[in-house]
């Protein structure tokens, strides 16, 4: 009976997959979720109105790189939802995404975009208004790991560029700056929620770096009555980049669904849940619309994210080194 | 932790200075050490995970476990452990049987074996499942030609269960049927039993209280793991996301909450485990002595 049972169940697995239609898979990033758990049902009602078809989406979250890995290992996800350009890549790298992605969907296949600002306490006690004040020794600042988190990688990455601009700036002043940056860092949380986490609830430290996104999250769950935020004279863009997984939607027959899929996103409904979301929307027009929440900025873009992947992030790179200096300097 | 404990019965012959006799103060110390211990590590939380659970009253948590993801959670969590249990059973009694009755080559290295999964950290288990049925795994490509899915998926959420929870059973027996040895079997043998009848009638009674402590510990453990099952199940909302998973999610939304009100039915759920084990050790607590002895 106990056999009966099993075996019963496991062909009931096995053959669900075949006997119903396949829902669609999104493969997201953690703090995208309250945003899809709004354009889902836009997009559902959008297909049914369209198509007169029924479709189901499902949603599976994580840090987005391990997300991207999920997908190498076999996640059957149809559509990838980043938040940088090296996950996909790296799905691209395993034959699962066509190389050129990024040309596949308009701006760079990103319907939205982010960037990074500063959260300090109310009253910005330590009157903490640019990139230079955070290498202050009074000064303690909470930032995600940039070894495992692509918010932390950006953080990183805004400090050495705010350094090159500096005058006389150049990679070995980027270097110096960037160090004594980390050195205030207390706790390195492995992803921005953690981050999150440490500066919002235990009270530790006196600025947050992470998403605008993420502070739009944090002033809608804790009110804005204990933090500030603070933007500096120059942030990065960070894209938000989109794709098909090819081989999984075309083994289930879901290529043209992933596609208007993803289309969705940059339709006018799409762009607007973005903007609520406190997302960049890619739309021009709309993000002007919209210029009360998202302030203009001066802003960089990096260019070429593998090579600006090998000179800091990979094993001995730059951030390794500064990482060991510090270790053995404290 | 398990049945066959030395045995406590006092000496009745000369009077030696035993642990009993130590003088009262140390007694209240001791005692009052135990019981804080129990308070802060162990009920401390526990009563924290329900006061925050209700903190915004019942309603909030009414919704918070009967929302459709939270369902899907539970009857997830429930199949795991209603799967991986009866395998472990079935291995755990062929296990500890083959062990403690017969000897043959290579029993050792069954019995390190059997602890394989106490040492592995369990990321580390489910990430090897990820090695073997992955899409580049070993058998990933064959696999994924035939549609046939194992991690990411619920087959691969069982496996990981039952390898995290593999020894609870047989470890909870070995020693038990050790310490029995083998001379009730050899008697049955020897009046003319079968070999089924030996197991029926009079194994399985003798170690049937250490059999169900094994299958109580194994169930509250295979409902309550996280790191092997986090890494082969994919998330997927609704779909392979157990209940330990689904708290986390709910965590990192800030729905502090609903996190705990799900958390709070796992505690339930382990409570529920813990008092059915008191309630039969109570209502057959001669019997219980009665296996103990031997």
């Amino acid at each position: 009976m106990k056999y009966g049972f099993l075996i019963l169940t496991i062909s009931a697995l096995l053959i669900s997959r075949v006997a119903q239609a396949e829902p669609l898979l999104n493969a997201s990033y953690d703090v995208a979720r309250d945003f899809y758990r709004q354009f889902n049902p836009a997009f559902t009602a959008y297909w049914k109105q369209k198509t007169g078809t029924d479709i189901i989406v499902q949603q599976s979250h994580g840090g987005s790189s391990k997300q991207a890995r999920a997908v190498i290992d076999g996640l059957d996800a149809d559509v990838l939802t980043t938040n940088n350009p090296l996950d996909i890549d790296a799905v691209a790298a395993a034959g699962l995404v066509g190389k050129d992605w990024a040309r596949r969907f308009a701006h760079h296949a990103s319907p939205s975009w982010s960037t990074i600002l500063f959260l300090v306490r109310k009253g910005n006690p330590k009157h903490i208004h640019d990139w230079n004040d955070l290498t202050r020794a009074d000064v303690r600042v909470i930032m995600p790991n940039p070894k495992t988190s692509g918010n932390g990688r950006y953080s990183y990455l805004a400090a050495w560029q705010y350094a090159l601009t500096l005058p006389g700036g150049d990679d070995a002043t980027a270097r110096h700056f960037v160090a004594a940056l980390l050195h205030n860092v207390p706790v390195f949380d492995t992803g921005g929620r953690g981050a999150t986490t440490t500066f919002v609830q235990r009270g530790v430290g006196d600025v947050l770096l992470t998403f605008e996104n993420e502070l739009f999250l944090i002033r809608k769950e804790f009110g804005d009555q204990g933090f500030e935020i603070v933007a500096p004279s120059i942030s990065i863009r960070a894209d938000n980049p989109v794709a098909v997984v090819d081989k999984v939607a075309t083994e289930k027959g879901n290529t043209t669904l992933a596609r208007a899929y993803l289309e969705y996103h940059y339709s006018h409904t799409g762009q607007e849940l973005l903007a609520a979301n406190g997302l960049r929307p890619a739309d021009e027009t709309v993000l002007a619309e919209h210029a009360a929440e998202f302030p203009k900025l001066r802003l960089f873009s990096i260019d070429d994210w593998p090579k600006t992947y090998a000179k800091h992030f990979a094993d001995g790179g730059v951030l390794d080194q500064l990482m060991t200096t510090e270790a053995a300097g404290s | 932790m398990n049945l066959s404990t030395i045995d406590a019965r006092p000496t009745p012959s000369r009077r030696h200075p035993t642990a009993t006799d130590e003088r009262r103060w140390t007694q209240l110390v001791l005692i009052a050490i135990a019981v804080l211990f129990l308070m802060g590590f162990l009920l401390l939380p526990l009563i924290a995970v329900f006061d925050e659970a209700l903190r915004h009253g019942w309603t909030l948590y009414r919704e918070a476990i009967t929302s459709p993801d939270a369902l899907a959670a539970i009857r997830l969590t429930l199949l795991t452990a209603g799967i991986a249990v009866p395998m472990n059973l079935l291995f755990g009694v062929a296990a500890a049987w083959a062990i403690t009755k017969f000897t043959f080559p290579g029993k050792a290295l069954l019995v390190s074996l059997i602890d394989l999964p106490f040492s592995v950290s369990p990321v580390v288990a489910g990430l090897s499942f990820i090695l073997i049925f992955g899409r580049h795994g070993w058998f990933g490509p064959w696999l994924f030609d035939h549609d046939i899915r194992i991690v990411f998926a619920m087959p691969g959420i069982v496996i990981a269960t039952v390898f995290v929870t593999f020894p609870f059973i047989a470890r909870e027996l070995i020693p038990l049927m050790q310490e029995q040895g083998t001379d009730h079997e050899q008697a049955a043998l020897t009046l003319g039993a079968s070999g089924w009848q030996t197991f029926w009638r009079v194994t399985l009674p003798n170690i049937k209280w250490g059999l169900l402590y094994g299958v109580l510990l194994c169930t509250a453990r295979a409902m309550g793991e996280f790191g092997a099952v986090s890494v082969v199940s994919g998330h997927i909302r609704g779909e392979t996301n157990t209940m330990p998973l689904h708290v986390e999610i709910l965590y990192n939304e800030y729905a502090f909450s609903a996190a705990f009100a799900v958390a709070s039915l796992l505690a339930v759920f382990a409570l529920v485990t813990l008092g059915l084990k008191t309630y039969l050790e109570w209502r057959h607590g001669d019997e219980l002595a009665a296996t103990r002895r031997h």
